[in-house]
């Protein structure tokens, strides 16, 4: 049964606000084939693959965070519906634009040409299904993460529409995320003024924990926020900021509580053995507050208003969060809202407009 | 303040140094291409002996994988955790407004001038035909 929507209570005070996060579910093979370039649909078709669903395995569909109940549809999966994303987001939250990140197995699939074929074809669907038919809809363009060349290649082709507003990918894949190898990726985001998204979620080959496969999906859970921060080390190391200075980072559905801690750790390190990354010219934590920012859900908030307030000031910037529900994936419930308890005014107007505009030059223009 | 004199100006070639005390503090002094530093021997992350360390360049990168070895013998690196100094500023090369060793001001001075005085030799003894370095503090 669907439950009522969140009354919009839950969202009071927030019209007009960025949502940096929601979720369409994955569409179904079949539902992508008039998507895909006619050769590929033949192969797809060849082969059978429109049975499959390259589903990952991130949100399992009974997991309890997979969908707020409140969201959950009489049939088919959270998030499937148009018309239920209106209802019970876009008319309550009346926000100025919401992006959908789109996450599917065809991100980060072995075959490079079948993966950047795939992802055109989400794409297309993405913006014939769910952008043309709302026009508070952005998205994330959603690349073949293993084969940089090709997700470059689906930049330029993209970067003409400005519905997309960022480029996607995931924090765990075959290699960290600062290798050169994966620069193609970021000169062609920087060129289109695209802030790189990055995910919560690997190619789902590799375990979420360097020390291997865990028994359960809380493990898995709980230690991608390990995998965001050796993303976030690699991309410092390997001095993406400094090639790229245009680059913005959005961590997306990182957690952001683990943040300081990592930041002192990185911070102190560098400064023993810098020599290491000789163009690494400045604290490390300074970097990240001039180009990485944060999706706010979930936040992983501490358990008392105090503990938030130290937490706030250890961040050590104001325009790190950005807004975002995690729609329909389950962090909040309404009564609750989507903001964590005890944020000062001054710093949710930042958190829900000013700083996603400042990220996303596409927004601030529209 | 008052002029030290802590060495003869042969005792300590280029790239050397030589420690000494300056009342009750202990100091490095450095030659580097024939011009003298002095910094105080004490870490100012821990408190290390600084002035022990090793004498290394500045390793700079202006992009990632653009490598340059650059004034080579100008920087100290604590022998406990590695941060780097400026010999000639004291000024750590990780944040360099911040974090700062002591440092003091250094001449080389002719012996015949300094027998005018006045002057602290307690080591040195002072012959008006050599140079000498001298810490003033
Ligand atoms: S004591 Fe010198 S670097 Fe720590």
């Amino acid at each position: 049964m669907t439950r009522e929507a969140p009354p919009s209570g839950a969202f009071s005070g927030l019209a007009g606000a960025i949502d940096c996060d929601i979720h369409p579910a994955p569409p179904d093979l079949r539902a992508l084939l008039p998507h895909l370039d006619p050769y590929w649909r033949e192969h797809v078709e060849r082969r059978g693959l429109e049975r499959e669903n390259l589903d990952t395995s991130a949100y399992p569909p009974a997991a309890p965070i997979n969908a707020n109940p409140d969201w959950r549809l009489p049939a088919g999966p959270a998030g499937s519906s148009l018309a239920a994303l209106q209802a019970h987001l876009l008319d309550p939250l009346a926000p100025r634009a919401a992006i959908c990140n789109l996450i599917h197995g065809a991100q980060m699939m072995m075959s490079e040409d079948l993966s950047a074929a795939l992802c055109r074809g989400l794409n297309n669907w993405l913006a014939a299904e769910w952008l043309g038919r709302d026009d508070r809809l952005r998205a994330s363009i959603t690349v073949p993460v293993h084969s940089p060349e090709l997700a470059a290649e689906e930049i330029e082709r993209l970067a003409p529409d400005r519905r997309f507003v960022q480029v996607l990918l995931l924090a765990m894949a075959e290699l960290p995320l600062g290798r050169r190898m994966m620069w193609p990726i970021y000169r062609a985001a920087e060129k289109h003024g695209l802030p790189v998204g990055i995910h919560a979620g690997s190619s789902f080959r590799h375990p979420p924990s360097a020390g291997g496969w865990g028994s359960t999906y809380l493990e898995d859970y709980v230690t991608y926020a390990q995998g965001f921060a050796g993303a976030l080390n690699s991309l410092l190391a390997e001095g993406v900021f400094q090639k790229f200075p245009g680059l913005r980072v959005v961590l997306i559905e990182s957690g952001v509580t683990w943040l300081p801690a990592s930041l002192w750790r990185i911070n102190k390190t560098w400064r023993g053995v810098r020599a290491e990354v000789p163009w690494l010219d400045r604290l490390p934590a300074d970097l990240v507050r001039q180009h990485v920012r944060l999706t706010l859900q979930p936040f992983d908030a501490p358990p008392d208003a105090r503990s938030l307030a130290v937490l706030l000031d250890q961040l050590g910037s104001d325009e790190l969060l950005l807004f975002s529900t995690d729609y329909p994936h389950w962090h909040f419930d309404a009564a609750e809202g989507p903001l964590p308890a005890g944020l000062p005014p001054s710093l949710i107007r930042k958190i829900t407009v000013e700083n996603p505009l400042a990220t996303y030059p596409r927004l601030a223009a529209a | 303040m008052a002029r030290h004199v802590v060495a003869a100006v042969g005792e300590i070639p280029p790239g050397g140094r030589k420690l000494v005390t300056i009342r009750g503090r202990e100091i490095g002094v450095f030659n580097l291409d024939g011009a003298y530093y002095a910094l105080i021997n004490r870490c100012p992350h821990q408190g290390a002996a600084l002035c022990t360390g090793a004498i290394v360049s500045r390793l700079e990168a202006p992009m990632p994988g653009e490598y340059r070895l650059a004034q080579p013998g100008s920087m100290l690196r604590c022998p406990w955790h590695c941060w780097e100094f400026d010999i000639r500023t004291g000024q750590s090369w990780c944040e360099p407004e911040d974090v700062k060793a002591r440092s003091y001001a250094v001449t080389v001075e002719p012996g015949e001038r300094l027998a005018r005085g006045p002057f602290v030799a307690e080591t040195v003894s002072v012959a008006v035909e050599e140079d000498y370095v001298v810490v003033t503090l």
